[in-house]
């Protein structure tokens, strides 16, 4: 069987797959890394997106033998060792920015390499722009946007501390 | 998905030995048009032959007169180049505006020609520029490339290397997308400069990206939204489904065109 050799979170793996098998497969059946969800699993819902080289995929459409060689980051990657939150995971929770929560992981991953690629700030419009490839049935965005824009603030070195939702 | 053999080529001259080596490979290069197809069982390769290692194909170069897009260049590379922004800013506009941030994050400009969807941004902006293709074994001019649904002019061993735009004087690219699947439903790309007057339409032909004659004649005699007043595309020729009639389509063919004239000023 085919190996693939990558960084997952930062540790380096090595994997037997599947020619066929996909990203998501991989972290999710051989790596047991379930924080990233399958939606839809045609490329629409978002709610698998990982980082691959610091840019964001969906990892129900790239083939875990695409990544021979790269840095895949997950949702369960994010958080410092002691357990302290990215600044966009803890303004998602600051700002109840989900619901079921089902589509929470691969839209806290294309946010963060959405502010990461706009370090000049992004407008509220620019962030529902930015989400095109993100779905959520429950939240109707207003939250994900609030948060989102609160965490680039942080994430930009502007503030230390996230706005606080309510005063 | 089916099981497939992978080849992970390090060199475009080894990409092309391979696929000439097995007439049922396919050539992967972003994969976000191709894995689909895969998942669904529409195709079954032998072999995949994945691009995404070979350097030399990936790149922006921009002369006095050119930009140039190798081939396996993301979307997402091409609408963040401010390089491209300065010499054709229709052309980033258009990259930033293919699917979603992760589609642009993965699909290739080559990939997007050589698959020739008839609902892709890039054929019409390949075609409206009088673009000329670069492959493996020698140039295509863009008028030549596209040849109907979801074909080209490539031969089953040719790769796409790279597209080599001339700058235009003015040009702009206005689409209506399908409001679920963001597809073009009609797309037209305007352009003005040493290619001439020429405006290519996506999304509505039944062949695929078309030129449009009666209003690159109009655009030539007066570059005004208004002298497409008048014009019509007849609708036998044009893509009728679920989304929108070829009437309706025609339609907004004019009516994209205006937008596109006026937006490139």
């Amino acid at each position: 069987m085919p190996k693939v050799s990558l960084t997952v979170n930062g540790k380096p793996v090595t994997v037997e797959v599947e020619n066929r098998t996909l990203l998501v497969e991989m972290l999710r059946e051989q790596l047991r890394l379930t924080g990233t969800h399958v939606g839809c699993d045609t490329s629409q819902c978002g709610a698998c997106v990982v980082h691959v080289n610091g840019a964001s995929v969906k990892s129900c459409t790239i083939l875990a033998v695409q990544c021979e060689g790269t840095e895949v980051l997950t949702i369960e990657g994010l958080a410092a060792p002691d357990g302290t939150l990215h600044p966009m995971q803890e303004a998602f929770r600051e700002y109840h920015a989900l619901q079921c929560g089902f589509c929470t992981p691969g839209m806290v991953m294309s946010a963060i390499d959405l502010v990461q690629r706009n370090p000049q700030g992004l407008s509220d419009r620019e962030i529902r722009e930015g989400l095109e490839g993100n779905l959520c049935r429950c939240t109707g965005y207003h939250n994900i946007v609030r948060a989102i824009a609160a965490a680039q603030v942080v994430m930009h070195g502007k503030a230390k501390e996230l706005p606080r939702a309510v005063e | 998905m089916y099981e497939f053999a992978y080849h992970r080529p390090a060199s475009v001259a080894e990409a092309v030995k391979l696929l000439a080596a097995d007439p049922e490979a396919k050539l992967i290069s972003g994969g976000m048009s191709l894995i689909p197809v895969l998942k669904q069982r529409l195709a079954r390769p032998s072999a995949l032959i994945d691009l995404g290692a070979i350097p030399d194909l990936v790149g922006i170069s921009v002369s006095a007169t050119t930009v140039t897009v190798k081939g396996r260049t993301t979307h997402a590379a091409v609408a963040a180049s401010a390089e491209v922004r300065r010499a054709i800013p229709a052309l980033a506009e258009l990259a930033s505006h293919i699917g979603d941030a992760q589609v642009r994050n993965r699909g290739t400009i080559g990939g997007s020609i050589a698959h020739n969807d008839p609902t892709a941004d890039y054929p019409s902006a390949v075609l409206a520029l009088g673009a000329t293709v670069h492959t493996s074994r020698r140039t295509i001019a863009a008028d030549d490339f596209f040849t109907g649904l979801f074909t080209t002019a490539l031969e089953p061993d040719e790769i796409v290397t790279a597209v080599e735009f001339p700058i235009p004087d003015k040009a702009a690219y206005v689409k209506f997308p399908n409001p679920a699947s963001r597809y073009a439903m009609v797309g037209v790309f305007v352009a003005k400069g040493p290619m001439g007057v020429r405006v290519a339409v996506t999304g509505a032909g039944a062949k695929g990206v078309f030129r449009h004659a009666a209003m690159e004649e109009a655009l030539a005699k007066s570059w005004s939204p208004e002298a497409l007043e008048g014009i019509t595309t007849p609708a036998e020729n044009l893509t009728t489904d679920i989304h929108a009639s070829r009437e309706y389509r025609a339609h907004l063919i004019g009516v994209m065109a205006k937008r596109a004239v006026a937006k490139a000023g």
